[in-house]
């Protein structure tokens, strides 16, 4: 039996690590560990993407994900003191069924996963990227080529939305307009 | 060496575990950080294929999918604080007032 490269090693802890504290967030009845344990796989996810040699999602994962995302989450629960169980086993007959069509969904995806590949794999070459290009030039330098020539409109566009978000929050959390 | 499918099936075991606690959970921020979980292995599928097909296409898509997404968990929660003010809860049963 040979032995695990330093790559499998990180990426099957990573990968359990993920798998695991996901199902805690769904099965914990407490909200707040749930929304800790969501911080937990979000960071195993950014390790993956290392892996992946995107650092710089990585980096916006952490910061944006497991950071601005989830306090905000924290806050709302804390808020509104929903962290205790409301769950109760009142209707155990709705997670049976619910369990069964998310199998049933999960045994779909993974029989195309399962066998997908890249056939005929032509990189767009504005936004082309081999592993030496990453090692050479940076992963950020590359994505903000890209982010600010090719995909300029779309990024502007979502600094608008990020505007109506921040609006509409605020408009639908006020107690009265 | 790992390869696109090891990444594509734990994308798939999340996003499965994603769609169960959406199906199953009742209390709306839990179901809320189940849509997350599924935003999140998207992402992952998307980073993978990025990576195998020598291609930034898919990571710039990731970068949208994450903006977006602090969008929605911002006007989300919003809503969520606007309903528990008039209802007093975010049991998603309670929330049953377009029901006909």
């Amino acid at each position: 039996m040979e032995m695990p490269t330093l790559t499998q090693i990180v990426f099957y802890s990573c990968a359990g690590l993920a798998v695991l504290s996901a199902l805690v967030v769904i099965l914990h009845p407490n909200a707040v560990r749930s929304a800790l344990f969501l911080v937990l796989t979000l960071f195993a996810v950014a390790v993956l993407y290392v892996l992946l040699n995107a650092q710089f999602i990585a980096a916006v994962q952490v910061i944006v994900y497991a950071g601005a995302v989830m306090v905000l989450f924290l806050f709302v629960i804390m808020l509104l003191n929903a962290g205790q169980t409301l769950e109760g086993f009142k209707k155990p007959v709705r997670k049976i069924i619910g369990g069964i069509f998310g199998l049933i969904m999960l045994g779909h995806i993974m029989s195309i996963a399962w066998v997908a590949t890249v056939i005929n794999a032509k990189p767009n070459p504005d936004t082309m990227a081999t592993q030496d290009m990453v090692a050479q030039a940076g992963h950020s330098e590359l994505l903000g080529m890209a982010l600010f020539s090719k995909y300029i409109y779309p990024f502007e566009a979502i600094s608008v939305l990020l505007l109506m978000a921040i609006i509409g929050s605020v408009i639908l959390a006020k107690r009265k307009l | 060496m790992i390869g696109l499918n090891e990444y594509l099936i734990l994308a798939a075991v999340l996003f499965g575990i994603g769609v169960t606690g959406v199906l199953t959970r009742r209390n709306a921020i839990v179901i809320f950080m189940s849509i997350e979980l599924m935003l999140n292995s998207v992402n992952l599928t998307f980073v993978a294929f990025s990576r195998f097909m020598d291609s930034l296409d898919g990571q710039i898509f990731v970068f949208f999918i994450m903006t977006v997404a602090a969008a929605e968990v911002a006007v989300g929660l919003a809503i969520i604080i606007a309903i528990f003010r008039n209802k007093k809860t975010v049991n998603v049963d309670d929330m049953n007032i377009m029901k006909w």
